[in-house]
């Protein structure tokens, strides 16, 4: 039998991309204003998310998606203060994809959320190739990891839309260097946003706060 | 408002290149399907060098799930691209020799990725 070759050109992924823009039409009917929050274990993704709900209780409606590969000890907390959340267990997987998020999203009041968020698993290598149906990308690093993990992790930082500085309060302790840490994230990624901010101590989450509620309300209109 | 998330877990298995080789396969066994094909022989796969997807993790995930399908048996074809940056300033376009990326002719570290991140399926080979 002869061979055939047939030109296919596409994205290994090409199939969750798909999937993702499905999750991401059916939230922007709702209006909800989605951010995919990605870093590296123990960067401060589950303080910043608590610190933000804790801001934005009763103002306005939350829910969160939390990718995690074991546990429920994240969704626990959130949990704890009211707002509605589905735990995603990837046992062993390393991110979450657009099919897993699709079943979430069935166990959330969408009719009641104008802000979500999707906890990735703590990982730099890969969550940003799986697009999930997010609106904005936001990425964690914390000063105890260092000022060259853009190097290390370009594709991560290249592709994220905010990226939240953690833990400044450690400044004296450690040697990070804040502006050699933004030229290489500028540099990878000219149109990042950048809030240095201690989830501890409350500092500079203002700013952060301020661009998260101005996009909530950007979406809702 | 408590939400009841405790019974609301949900467990899926996801390892990195076994959801890579997954989606691999199931695109290659669609194009040959629309092609009408009896077998896949050869997939061809480019993958950039920071890409995260290592090409002998697809292979073994492969050999598994390529069982029972008519990609069985089918060779694995991938074509590796090296990272290529070009710096913003001086449009030099260059491999970077370590981590430590920034341009070699003027030393400016805004780097656009031109190529490395690549993830696709150039084409098939079917009888």
């Amino acid at each position: 039998m002869s061979v055939k070759v047939i030109t296919v050109g596409e994205k290994v992924l090409v199939a969750n991309e798909v999937k993702a823009r499905e999750n991401k039409d059916r939230l922007d009917r709702q209006n909800i204003f989605t951010i995919n929050i990605m870093s590296s274990p123990g960067a401060g993704k589950t303080s910043l998310i608590l610190s933000t709900l804790k801001h934005f209780k009763n103002k306005i409606g939350m829910a969160v998606i939390e990718g995690d590969v074991a546990s429920s000890v994240d969704a626990d907390k959130v949990n704890a203060l009211g707002i509605p959340v589905i735990q995603i267990n990837t046992a062993g997987g390393c991110h979450l994809d657009a099919n897993m998020v699709a079943p979430a999203l069935d166990g959330l009041p969408l009719d009641k959320t104008d802000l979500l968020f999707i906890e990735n698993v703590g990982n730099l290598i890969c969550p940003n190739n799986y697009v999930l149906g997010e609106d904005a990308r936001v990425m964690i690093a914390s000063l105890p990891e260092g000022d060259d993990k853009p190097y290390k992790y370009p594709a991560m930082f290249a592709d994220t839309d905010v990226v939240v500085l953690n833990k400044t309060d450690l400044r004296p302790y450690l040697e990070f260097n804040v502006d050699a840490f933004k030229k290489a994230v500028t540099g990878l990624n000219p149109d990042v946003t950048i809030f240095p901010v201690s989830c501890r101590t409350g500092e500079g989450l203002e700013d952060w706060y301020a661009w998260l509620g101005a996009a909530v309300k950007e979406k809702r209109k | 408002m408590p939400h009841p998330s405790h019974s609301s877990i949900i467990k899926v298995v996801n390892m990195h290149e076994y959801s890579i080789t997954e989606s691999m396969l199931s695109l290659a066994l669609e194009k040959a399907n629309d092609a009408g094909a009896q077998k896949i022989t050869r997939i061809n796969l480019v993958l950039g060098e920071l890409s995260g997807v290592v090409g002998e993790c697809v292979q073994q995930y492969f050999e598994i799930l390529g069982r029972d399908t008519i990609a069985v048996g089918a060779a694995l074809s991938f074509e590796m691209k090296p990272t290529l940056l070009r710096c913003r300033k001086c449009e030099k376009e260059f491999s970077p020799a370590d981590h430590r990326w920034a341009c070699p002719d003027c030393g400016e570290i805004s780097l656009e990725i031109v190529s490395g991140r690549e993830c696709y399926m150039e084409s098939i080979e079917v009888e």
